[in-house]
């Protein structure tokens, strides 16, 4: 056995070793005071309409292109709040460890998330270590849950899509899950793409700040765009046609993807959202979206044809139309 | 790489392509491809719908995993649940149902059962687990064979007798051959699959092309590719000819792959193969040489020969297969047989026509 400080059963264990864990490589980057108050539950107050989430992580490998399991951790959560409409406050994290999982690796991934945190206007208020026996985890998983105000008058759902809304993508599909199917070496293909991974609230609160009648937002992760698509479809019950033409797609992804036979349409983002307006306000969403950073390729990719049976439609560059359905199976496992 | 994909998806070459085609066509006519990155592409860019109703697309025997007869399918689950195995294989084959069972469900109940991305990685597997025998299962047609022809040299070479394949590899002529033979279709040309011709060459398919009179046209597979080959395909029909010609200019020679070939040849012999929907065709399968019979996982683990096993009552897969039925046909489709639970093989592979079917409608 080398030097390099590793995660013990003991460092899971609430007695000593724990509080030295925490104490020395978690407390120190995720300061904040309610998190310092160290009790068994965080406490706050909050006003209005709250939204409550969760999510766990467990991509392979924990650092890829573009982010880490960190990163994605916060993003993920804070996304999904973000997408009905609500200002993250919030997060939680809890971590299993796997026996043996090197200390530095870990407080890379804790500065990661403190970050992340920081960037998005989030605090970590709390939050769970356990440790379990080698090769009953893979190094590291990671659950996040998080709450979020909804400002009075936000309503925005999957259930709200409405004939005639316009769909709007923020920029270029399939990154993340390129960056992560690369970086597993398992193809031998090198690329340069690296992962979207990014928090999205600032884009959505430049949006609806704007004031567009935002009826849809969804963040298109697992399954990718076609997937997400087929989920708003059946959730509002309307149709959906999507341009091929207008998808912005890299010219590396679009690469990678023709080598190994996928379709970007499902391949995960993890820093993109799907947004169904009004057609008379989409101009200003447009403009909200390209004034902010994650947002600079925002287009029109696509329109709600009408209600009746769900069904997501491709009109295909060359021309003609096919049904674009949900994925099928697992395109890759372990990519968030 | 865009140089190497717009060009070929360029509607205004479609709409010219498509013109003549409509103004070429008049009777009826079936065409034929036999092969699943085809009939994907197909179904891909909807080019169905944009071809005249004269026209009629049919997919043939073209997926590997789909032609896999249910007898190999349960004699490589007998092998998956020996506790000397692991398994290595495309992870296409990991859903197919066997008579009771199947790879994934298998692993699920503690088989060793890995999912590699080419036969090279089943090698250096052998090697990494010395103390367990690796199987890799071998399912392809002509494109495949001779990179695992390679492999089981280079086992030989380097001596790892770990190492075998539970090899169902099988050729493509064979198959035209036999359902031009059978006559259960009209059929008036074959839309020859590219990546096998790529190592075979267009001499392969001279015999059909004479014998038969029978129009064949080795395609690419883009969008214009496919519609270019369905107006050559055309323009013989008109003329009365009957010839093997190539679209697919960038990638096939009319004499293959040469090297490629002769590393085929070196390690595999043509004998019987046993393929679900057409049965036991003679010549149609590679088998592993005498000097190579130390890496047949068939005779290193005495898989008995099962004479074919039954498959699935009510599943159409062998209809669909050889171009008798459509998918929507089958009383199983979209109802009991999805891709999340698939009843035949044609659901279950990428390149299936049922998949195809189901996923593009």
């Amino acid at each position: 056995m080398n030097n390099t400080a590793r995660i013990l059963l003991g460092h899971g264990s609430g007695g000593t070793l724990t509080h030295q864990l925490l104490a020395k490589s978690i407390f120190p980057l995720f300061d904040n005071p309610i998190l310092a108050q160290a009790d068994d539950a965080a406490v706050f107050s909050l006003k209005g309409a709250t939204a409550l989430t969760t999510d766990s992580f467990v991509v392979q490998p924990l650092f890829f292109p573009g982010g880490d399991i960190g990163k994605l951790a916060v993003c993920g959560t804070v996304n999904d709040l973000a997408m009905m409409g609500a200002a993250p406050l919030y997060l939680t994290a809890a971590c299993i460890i796997e026996e043996g999982f090197e200390i530095s690796l870990l407080e890379k991934i804790i500065r990661s998330m403190s970050r992340a945190a920081r960037e998005a206007g989030v605090t970590i208020v709390g939050g769970d270590l356990k440790v379990v026996e080698q090769g009953a985890a893979d190094g590291i998983f990671i659950n996040t849950s998080g709450v979020g105000s909804i400002a009075r008058g936000r309503s925005v759902s999957g259930h709200g899509a409405r004939p005639g809304d316009l769909v709007i993508i923020n920029g270029h599909i399939g990154e993340h899950g390129t960056a992560v199917m690369a970086a597993r070496q398992n193809y031998k293909l090198t690329t340069a793409v690296k992962s979207d991974c990014a928090c999205l609230n600032g884009l959505v609160d430049a949006v609806l700040r704007a004031g567009p009648r935002v009826h849809v937002m969804r963040d298109p992760t697992r399954g990718g765009v076609a997937t997400t698509l087929n989920e708003i479809a059946l959730q509002s019950g309307v149709q959906i046609e999507i341009d091929e033409e207008q998808l912005p797609v890299t010219p590396a992804v679009r690469g990678f993807s023709e080598i190994l036979g996928i379709d970007p349409l499902y391949l995960a983002n993890e820093g993109k959202m799907l947004l169904f307006a009004d057609p008379r306000s989409t101009a200003a969403a447009l403009a909200a979206m390209r004034g902010h950073p994650l947002g600079k390729q925002a287009r029109i990719i696509g329109r709600v044809t009408g209600k009746g049976e769900p069904l997501v439609v491709l009109r295909t560059a060359i021309g003609s139309t096919r049904i674009l359905s949900m994925l099928t199976g697992e395109q890759l496992p372990r990519i968030c | 790489m865009m140089k190497y994909i717009d060009e070929f998806r360029d509607k205004k070459l479609v709409s010219g392509l498509l013109e003549e085609i409509d103004r070429l066509s008049g009777q009826p006519v079936n065409l034929m491809e036999v092969c699943g990155t085809h009939t994907m592409a197909i179904f891909r860019s909807g080019i169905k719908q944009l071809l005249p109703e004269t026209i009629n697309l049919i997919s043939g025997p073209g997926c590997p995993v789909c032609v896999t007869a249910q007898a190999d399918i349960d004699a490589m689950l007998a092998l998956a649940r020996d506790k000397r195995v692991t398994i290595a294989t495309f992870g296409d084959m990991l859903k197919v149902p066997g008579t009771r069972s199947s790879l994934e469900k298998e692993r699920a109940a503690g088989c060793r059962v890995v999912p590699v991305y080419s036969p090279l990685d089943a090698l250096e597997l052998a090697r990494e687990r010395p103390g367990t025998e690796v199987v890799f299962l071998a399912v392809g047609f002509e494109t495949t064979a001779p990179a695992i022809a390679s492999v089981v040299s280079d086992a030989r070479r380097q001596n790892i007798t770990n190492f075998s394949i539970y090899c169902c590899h099988k050729l493509i002529p064979p198959a035209m051959k036999l359902l031009l033979d059978a006559r259960e279709l009209k059929l008036d040309g074959f839309l020859c699959p590219g990546h096998v011709s790529s190592i075979i060459g267009s001499r392969a398919y001279t015999g059909i092309a004479r014998r038969y009179r029978m129009p064949c046209v080795i395609s690419g597979f883009e969008p214009t590719d496919i519609l270019e080959t369905v107006l050559m395909l055309l323009r013989q029909r008109r003329g009365g000819a009957a010839r093997v010609e190539i679209q697919y200019k960038r990638a096939v020679h009319p004499a293959g792959n040469p090297l490629a070939m002769r590393m085929l040849r070196a390690v595999f012999s043509a004998g019987d193969a046993d393929w679900r929907g057409l049965g036991v065709i003679p010549d149609s399968g590679l088998h592993l040489k005498k000097p190579f019979h130390g890496f047949d996982a068939a005779r290193k683990f005495r898989i008995a020969p099962v004479k074919t096993a039954a498959e699935p009552r009510q599943c159409l897969c062998g209809k669909v297969l050889r171009g008798v039925s459509t998918p929507p046909q089958c009383r199983l489709f979209g109802k009991t047989c999805t891709p999340e639970h698939p009843y035949g093989p044609c659901m279950v592979s990428s390149e299936g026509t049922c998949a195809a079917w189901y996923k593009y409608r």
